[in-house]
């Protein structure tokens, strides 16, 4: 049960990610060309490779319980505040994530670049690639890692957000387009509340707490937070209705 | 050099910690009180970090939602 959860929350998390660095990508490469913005992508996905590969095993070589209440604990600060930018974008109080939007605002920035091409690459393209694909995938490193550190399964982590590239990645090459109607903002509520329910579990074990039921507290836990965030998206949602200025 | 360093930690700060800091302390001094009962006063406090979590979170997004 645990392990089935924990690939579908490093799916899903890396689904979001990678949706983001997908956007840009395309913006880039269909304004400016593809050949400098594979190669930004290319060296990107390299150097992550090596990030992963030297943090991974010297993750793997701590102690667990430090390692989970260490992790655990990070986990779940970063659990919350995406949880809370989910529950504020659903009840009203947010702008949500809009692809097409920040696509346009990509086309415009790459279009309005002068061009700079030195050693036979445009440099724009590369560095925008570069930097899209960097970050949005230091992000996903640190989703597997963490996610995966804390049961000292990295790989079945990664297989979720491998899964994840191959998913995007296609779905991308077929449409050719950002991929607006991905559920992406549902997306970030349902990772939210996986890796505040995950981080809470194993900051739980790390510190030597015997949780009610073991592993089953996990679900109990997943629906606890689940309920507490629906109660709070209506009542932002309530708040945002009353402050608004009648016609 | 050093503004590539500063650079580096605040994204990460961005990305772990994000808008509200309060949270991030809150989950600090849970664990911390969740780990002085269970180790020196021998008490399986379990229901200490989720309510935490639940206190923690809706304060944070109350707070957001009236600003």
């Amino acid at each position: 049960m645990r392990s089935g959860l924990l690939v579908l929350a490093a799916f899903l998390a890396s689904a979001v990610e990678m949706v983001e660095a997908l956007t840009i990508v395309l913006a880039v490469g269909v304004t400016r060309g593809w050949r400098s913005t594979l190669i930004g992508v290319g060296t990107a996905t390299a150097v992550l490779a090596v990030v992963i590969a030297a943090l991974g095993p010297a993750l793997s070589r701590l102690p667990i319980d430090t390692l989970r209440v260490a992790i655990g604990g990070l986990l779940l600060v970063f659990g919350l505040q995406w949880l809370r930018k989910a529950i504020l974008r659903a009840g009203g109080a947010k702008a949500r994530h809009d692809e097409e939007e920040i696509f346009a605002e990509e086309l415009a920035e790459a279009r309005r670049a002068g061009t700079s091409e030195r050693a036979g690459l445009d440099w724009y393209s590369f560095t925008v690639a570069f930097k899209g694909v960097f970050l949005e995938g230091l992000e996903v490193a640190f989703i597997v890692v963490t996610l995966g550190s804390s049961q000292h399964k990295v790989g079945l982590a990664a297989l979720g957000a491998l899964a994840a590239l191959v998913v995007v990645g296609l779905v991308g090459l077929k449409v050719h387009a950002p991929l607006s109607r991905v559920p992406e903002n549902t997306m970030k509520f349902a990772v939210g509340v996986m890796l505040t329910s995950f981080g809470t579990f194993w900051a739980g074990e790390g510190t030597g707490v015997h949780w009610p039921g073991s592993d089953a507290a996990l679900l109990g836990l997943v629906a606890g937070v689940l309920t507490l965030s629906l109660v709070l998206v209506a009542a932002v949602d309530a708040r945002a209705k009353s402050s608004e200025p009648v016609a | 050099m050093r503004r590539f360093v500063v650079g580096f930690g605040r994204f990460w700060y961005d990305f772990v910690v994000g808008d509200d800091w309060t949270i991030a302390l809150g989950v600090v001094i849970a664990i911390a009180l969740t780990r002085v009962l269970v180790h020196h006063h021998h008490v399986n406090a379990w229901y200490l970090l989720p309510v935490a979590v639940g206190v923690g979170l809706s304060a944070s997004v109350l707070r957001a939602a009236r600003r």
